[in-house]
């Protein structure tokens, strides 16, 4: 089977008067592929999504959806996408139905398509209880949702996502990512843009880690942390207000330390073994403790800064 | 054809949300009426009757109106495409919703114009009604009243939409109240345009209201003239314009 390629951007650049926003990326998604931009707030992610969704002009360069050029074919590139903004645009003068309903018409689909289409989306979305009520009482996990079941209303071919989980608790995400894990299987291409390393290890099978609006590094999640970081992280805090100051106590731990204000990072693939290592040189830390790679950690080493949030 | 008259949706979208708030139409309505019983009725008394720009001699209450119509048009347009409009562009984002659909800006200053127009149409409709009960209405040529009270509709919602697209907080209404305040009073509406100095005329007959109580008076009084038709193309070009620059103003505030 060849690929067939989705989306192709040469580069492409966003700019808001001085400010460049995206910097001149190059990227290429391919069907049934679920792809990420990981970055920090203000890395170009939603100015990407959003040029890709067809609602943003392109400053320069080239951008080509479905082989279609935005500038000239939006409406066109659009009626084949589903769009699930950052914040929850849920109209809340309709009720869970009505947003449904009236959005589905602008895609063409009769009274009845999407009624049948909407009683389907919100059983996939498990709202269906909540159907007739208002939008506004419903949880953040609950209309995050809904918007994701409208932006499914068109039986979209690529589904874009940005910063899907953000705001949300622990189980919210964890339903949240169960519900985009069966769109992926049922092989709708997803475009998915997070701060959170976890999240990109869930969904994405590939993804690019944009700084500044430009793209850093690209491959899959288990690429990037085999090549930029560790398996895991040892967080040693210390009860002082310089962290370098015991940063030689640690030497030898782990196969890369970094040194923040307020902790020390020891990346080792075995962070048990490190954080034992820690505690039998006696040197009384505050806390050890010891938890996956995350974002964070490849972002540093990437960039030598910790993510802006 | 992908995205064909999408403004039908935005005009759905309006309806469905409205029929929880049908209550709303009354407040649109009862402003006019009640100018018709205290000004039109309670000063009538006093003044008894009035000579028309067009050398007509009427009841001051018949005078006032068609004016008190052609103001209820406005009132009703004006309601939707600014506060309403303003709310939804700026505050609901219920148009970035709607633009990442096949939609485009045209559709969205179309859709709400139209919307403003049945909800305006409405009570001019009433008023019209509530004026022919009491006997303000005294040619055939009314019939065409409804429709005069839409092509004024139009005119207001567009060029009022148009303005309320560079309004960037709730403040900003002042300017709209500003402009339509001194409108509502010195456009024909409550004396004849016979009673202003050359200049001032001249002022007012640049007042879209100028024209809309005009062709109201024109055809509620049966005294239809060729000016009429120079007021309607005027209120027509007025509702192009606007047309235009919301949707332009809709695609730079939104597709950044």
């Amino acid at each position: 089977m060849t690929d067939t390629v989705l989306l192709t951007a040469r580069d492409l650049t966003k700019r808001f008067g001085d400010f460049t926003a995206v910097d001149g990326i190059d990227v290429e998604v391919h069907k049934g592929e679920s792809f990420g931009f990981l970055g920090p707030n203000g890395a170009g992610k939603s100015s990407t999504m959003r040029m890709i969704g067809g609602v943003s002009p392109v400053t320069s360069g080239e951008l080509s959806i479905f082989g279609l050029d935005p500038a000239t074919h939006g409406p066109q590139i659009r009626a084949r996408l589903g769009n699930c903004p950052q914040k929850d645009l849920l109209d809340e003068e309709l009720s869970v139905q009505e947003n449904l309903w009236v959005y589905g018409r602008f895609f063409g689909l009769s009274r009845k398509e999407v009624r049948e289409r909407a009683t389907e989306l919100l059983e996939f979305a498990q709202l269906s209880e909540r159907r007739g009520d208002k939008v506004e009482p419903l949880s953040g996990g609950m209309k995050r949702r809904l918007v994701i079941a409208r932006s499914l209303i068109n039986n979209p071919e690529l589904l874009l996502l940005d910063e899907p989980t953000t705001g949300l608790d622990p189980q919210a995400r964890h339903v949240l990512w169960d519900r985009l894990f069966r769109l992926k299987r049922q092989g709708v291409t997803l475009i998915i843009t997070t701060h959170y390393m976890d999240e990109a290890e869930q969904l994405c099978d590939r993804l690019v880690v944009m700084d500044k609006g430009r793209i850093a590094a690209e491959g899959s999640p288990r690429d990037l942390i085999v090549r930029y970081s560790t398996r895991e992280v040892v967080e040693v805090r210390f009860d002082t207000d310089d962290h370098s100051a015991h940063a030689d106590s640690l030497g030898g731990i782990g196969e890369r330390m970094e040194v923040l204000p307020d902790r020390i990072l020891l990346y080792a693939d075995d962070g048990d073994a490190a954080g034992s290592a820690v505690h039998s040189r006696e040197l009384a830390p505050l806390s050890v403790l010891v938890r996956r790679s995350t974002l964070e950690d490849v972002f540093l080493h990437l960039t030598g800064r910790t993510l802006v949030d | 054809m992908v995205g064909y008259a999408l403004w039908r949706f935005v005009l759905l979208r309006d309806v469905v949300a409205f029929r929880r708030m049908w209550w709303l139409f009354l407040s649109g309505f009862v402003e006019p009426v009640f100018y018709l019983f205290s000004i039109g009725i309670g000063l009538g008394a006093l003044v008894q009757t009035v000579t028309t720009d067009q050398g007509m001699v009427v009841s001051y209450a018949a005078f006032v109106a068609p004016a008190m119509l052609a103001a209820s048009a406005m009132n009703g347009a004006i309601a939707d495409t600014t506060y309403n409009f303003f709310f939804k562009l700026r505050f609901a984002k219920t148009y970035d919703t709607m633009l990442a659909t096949p939609a485009r800006p045209w559709d969205i200053a179309v859709g709400e114009i139209l919307w403003s127009l049945i909800r305006g149409g409405t009570y001019s409709a009433i008023f019209f009604l509530v004026a022919l009960v009491m006997g303000f209405v005294e040619s055939w040529w009314a019939v065409l009243a409804i429709p005069a009270a839409l092509l004024i509709g139009a005119a207001f919602a567009a060029m009022g939409m148009w303005a309320t697209t560079y309004m960037t907080s709730w403040k900003d209404f002042e300017f709209i109240n500003l402009v339509i305040q001194p409108m509502f009073l010195f456009s024909a509406t409550f004396f004849p345009l016979s009673v202003y100095p050359e200049a001032l005329q001249w002022l007012v007959r640049l007042m879209p209201l100028y024209h809309g109580v005009e062709i109201q008076r024109g055809l509620l009084l049966g005294d239809v003239h060729w000016g009429l038709l120079v007021s309607a193309a005027y209120l027509a070009g007025l509702a192009g314009l606007g047309l235009w620059g919301a949707s332009r103003r809709i695609s730079q505030l939104l597709l950044t």
